[in-house]
């Protein structure tokens, strides 16, 4: 009974290690399509510009994964993708890598239309992220607890946001975290409380745009480079692209995707004042 | 076990007592099916707008803000067809070894423990574990066939479980008329047991459909989110359930989201009405 | 015909031990990945660690296991007494009609995506309990009640079995000593089917603490200890769908040891659920 137990097992484990090993050799992640992963900032954008270079050029695909940044990065080195987004500047062990810059993309300061704080200094805003101001009435609104609404560790946007407004304070842990534009922007569209922070180019009238530093997020404001809170929109290739990669990122730049870039609400490349 | 004292709260008149409770768990109930009907009918008002043949065939366009849905329908089937391709022979199989070989005993019992535990595991583990062994450890990206495996492995106990109780109902006498005629086991099993048995094991295969549609966890991670149709079982893709969830949560459109999920609910709907119509078909036939 | 019969025989053994292989093998992936960072922060610091900031080298979980404490105990909460109700008014109460149309329409409350459920909750449900309760609205709370619905079916069919498996002699004897239907149900059938019942609490249990699009979408996602239940949590199963888009390195290997303390806390579940079972099974 012992010895017909234990040649189950064998068999069963031959078997397992058997299709591990078929399955494994049968093929690698790329199959004919230009894989692009990476932020899901970038992506909405990317994948529309896809849409039309698949769609002028035929026979050619394009597969564009959301995973984030650090992960799109991590697949362009890793050759998991083709070319990897961000949505951040390059970390320095990251700047080996070829950097082509896409868009320009504002991070515009939201709350609800009805709350009358319409401008605030960038240490206002990071003493609401720190937890160091707790109320409106503090800073000349209506009284009550303001809700502020953060992204997740690791997204591009929070990135921006961190470096950019929060320097060495830390954004305290009693703030809502949210993993997606569509969602900071629909709580903050039905709590007269709250705050939270999106892409320039998702903003729409359900939410107010608070001016910063006495500048308000307008696409003017990005170009001349007055309005403080800004990120990049970069693909990554690990080395000089290859020609698929090098034909889609040229692609990119032609007025055509350029004109675009700007309709959906991001500074194209070309229109960036700044290196 | 039988009451000590009937009535411990003498001043209340258990008649009337009586009739407040059965008042109580009808209203449970009827608030139960109030729950399940205002989902309903909240996803179906502001979808059914949406739904005409263009939206269901067409291609998107701009991200899905306007076009179709025409590549995650696909991408759903695609991933359906390959879960149940795989989970249904391993399903079935499990099934009818244990009901119909296995005399009891150690193998047995592990292996219903091992269904009854898998059928606990949550699908962001299943998410989880795709993702690191099909994606990466194997090397298929995030393809159709990552999200069918992943699924597959998900719906693996529905199916087992629904077989084993549909083998379980086929009465002993019809074995032991098929082995007096000298059957052997497999003989009586694919010639007597599995035909009387197929209504209840089909539900469970039907149910599974139910749940790879409506799964969102284990397939963002395996299946990917390319909003393409997939072109082969190696091809990224996206279903109808990751794709209502990125529209909803990045705002891309709200109609667009509804409609989407519309196609859902209705697709879950039509798929427990069938499951249930053979359920009972099922059960009329056996007793 | 001897052969082939003893090779079907094992093949059908081979497909029956893919459940257990499939299960060995997310235990060892999920571990695989998960365990080292656990050994290097010392389980303690893991476990009941209470500051979480992967990127800064902080991998302390206790809010979420919390958080995924306090929605799971709401959801109960919510699912136990109208799971245990709806499964009494179907054996006991409803007639057989309306008992056909009410079981498939509560599974269907299963089927429903759990996409959807987030949905309705963040527009409907998190304004509701702002305007009403106050706070953020994405809390708790809001959890706990989009959760409670989405496990009822779980435990109500669960319950219905336990409540059918008590002997219909038990009933009758009950009432002829002139109880009423409902002392019946309350002082005969409820604590004869108290096994079965307690196991439908521990599946559904499990079903709450695994979930994972829904609860995302409305427990708001903060990392801190909750005090109230209105105050936004994160859970287990929320901290590793929202952050494994972008984690790498050891952030990663953090996700992964979150998922390892999910899958030991629903093996346990299961383990004492199953065993629940077979005791009950082993009396019959």
């Amino acid at each position: 009974m012992a010895h017909h137990r234990r040649s189950h097992l064998l068999l069963v484990m031959a078997i397992i290690a058997g299709l591990s090993i078929g399955v494994a050799g049968c093929r690698g992640p790329q199959s004919g399509g230009l894989t692009v992963a990476g932020s899901t900032s970038v992506q909405p954008l990317v994948e529309h510009l896809a849409e039309r270079y698949m769609a002028e050029h035929h026979g050619e695909v394009v597969n564009v994964q959301g995973s984030g940044s650090t992960a799109g990065i991590r697949a362009a080195v890793s050759g998991a993708a083709a070319i990897g987004m961000a949505s951040r500047e390059l970390e320095p062990t990251e700047r080996d890598l070829h950097r082509f810059l896409i868009a320009q993309d504002a991070i515009a300061v939201i709350v609800h239309p009805a709350n009358p704080v319409k401008a605030l200094r960038r240490e206002q805003l990071r003493d609401i992220y720190a937890r160091r101001i707790r109320d409106w009435q503090q800073l000349g609104g209506n009284p009550g607890t303001i809700n502020f609404i953060t992204r997740e560790e690791g997204s591009g946007t929070r990135g921006a946001f961190q470096e950019i407004v929060m320097g060495d304070a830390e954004i305290s842990a009693d703030g809502i975290v949210q993993d997606s534009t569509g969602t900071v922007r629909a709580i903050v569209a039905g709590d007269r409380n709250a705050i939270g922070y999106i892409s320039l180019g998702m903003v729409t009238p359900e939410v107010a745009t608070i001016s910063l530093d006495e500048v308000v997020p307008t696409h003017d404001a990005v170009i001349s480079g007055q309005y403080p809170l800004t990120r990049p929109f970069l693909l990554v290739t690990s080395g000089e692209p290859g020609p698929r990669e090098r034909a889609f990122m040229d692609y990119l730049h032609q007025p055509a995707c350029q004109a675009i870039i700007e309709e959906e609400g991001y500074v194209p490349s070309a229109a960036e004042s700044r290196s | 076990m039988i009451p000590d004292q009937p009535s411990r709260r003498p001043r209340l008149n258990p008649e009337k007592v009586h009739v407040a409770a059965v008042v109580a768990l009808w209203t449970t109930a009827g608030v139960t099916l109030a729950v399940l009907a205002a989902i309903i009918v909240f996803i179906l008002v502001h979808g059914l707008p949406m739904l005409t043949p263009e939206f269901l065939l067409a291609q998107p366009e701009s991200m899905g803000r306007a076009g179709g849905i025409f590549p995650t329908i696909v991408g759903t089937l695609a991933l359906t067809a390959v879960a149940l391709a795989i989970a249904t022979p391993l399903g079935v199989g499990t099934a009818i070894y244990l009901n119909e070989y296995s005399r009891g005993g150690r193998a047995a019992a592990a292996i219903r423990f091992g269904v009854d535990c898998l059928a606990g595991v949550p699908s962001i583990i299943f998410g989880l574990f795709g993702f690191i062994f099909f994606v990466i450890y194997l090397k298929m990206g995030w393809s159709v066939l990552s999200g069918g495996l992943t699924l597959a492995v998900m719906v693996l106990p529905t199916i087992m479980r629904t077989a084993e109780e549909a083998l379980r109902a086929v009465p002993a006498s019809y074995r032991q008329v098929s082995f007096a005629t000298g059957a052997t086991t497999w003989q009586t099993v694919t010639r007597v047991v599995l035909p009387v048995a197929l209504p209840g094991t089909v539900t469970g295969i039907v149910l599974s459909i139910g749940r790879c549609v409506g799964e969102t966890a284990a397939v963002i991670f395996t299946a990917g989110t390319a909003l393409r149709l997939p072109l082969s079982i190696f091809s990224p893709t996206r279903t109808m359930a990751v794709h209502f969830y990125i529209l909803a949560r990045e705002g891309l459109s709200m109609p667009h989201a509804y409609g989407t999920a519309a196609v859902l609910v209705i697709t879950i709907l039509l798929v427990n009405t069938i499951a249930n119509a053979i359920m009972l078909r099922f059960r009329a036939g056996v007793t | 015909m001897r052969l082939r019969e003893f090779v079907i025989e094992k093949l059908l053994f081979i497909a029956a031990l893919s459940s257990l292989a499939v299960l060995a093998l997310i235990a060892v992936f999920v571990f695989i990945e998960g365990t080292p960072i656990m050994l290097r922060e010392g389980l303690g610091s893991f476990l009941l660690g209470a500051k979480w900031a992967p990127t800064k080298g902080s991998f302390g979980i206790l809010p979420m296991i919390m958080g995924s404490i306090w929605v799971t105990v709401g959801a109960l909460l919510i699912a136990g007494p109208v799971g245990v109700a709806c499964a009494v008014f179907l054996v006991e109460i409803a007639p057989r009609q309306v008992a056909d149309v009410v079981r498939p329409a509560i599974q269907l409350l299963a089927g429903i995506p759990s996409v959807v459920y987030g949905f309705i909750g963040i527009v409907v449900l998190v304004p509701f309990i702002r305007e009403t309760f106050g706070g953020p609205g994405l809390s708790i709370l809001s959890a706990a009640i989009i959760l409670g619905v989405m496990v009822l079916p779980t435990v109500i069919s669960i319950a219905q079995n336990a409540l059918e498996a008590v002997p219909v002699e038990y009933k009758q004897g009950a009432l002829a000593l002139g109880c009423t239907h409902w002392q019946t149900i309350l002082l005969v059938i409820l604590p004869t089917a108290r096994t079965g019942l307690i196991t439908a609490l521990v599946l559904g249990m499990g079903r709450a603490v695994g979930e994972t699009m829904a609860v995302i979408m409305v427990v708001g996602n903060a990392v801190k200890l909750p005090i109230n239940p209105l105050d936004p949590a994160r859970t287990l199963t929320s901290n590793i769908a929202l952050e494994m888009a972008y984690a790498a390195g050891a952030h990663r290997e953090a996700l992964f040891a979150t998922g390892v303390v999910l899958f030991v806390f629903i093996m346990i579940l299961n383990a004492l659920a199953n065993m629940r079972l077979r005791r009950r099974g082993s009396h019959r």
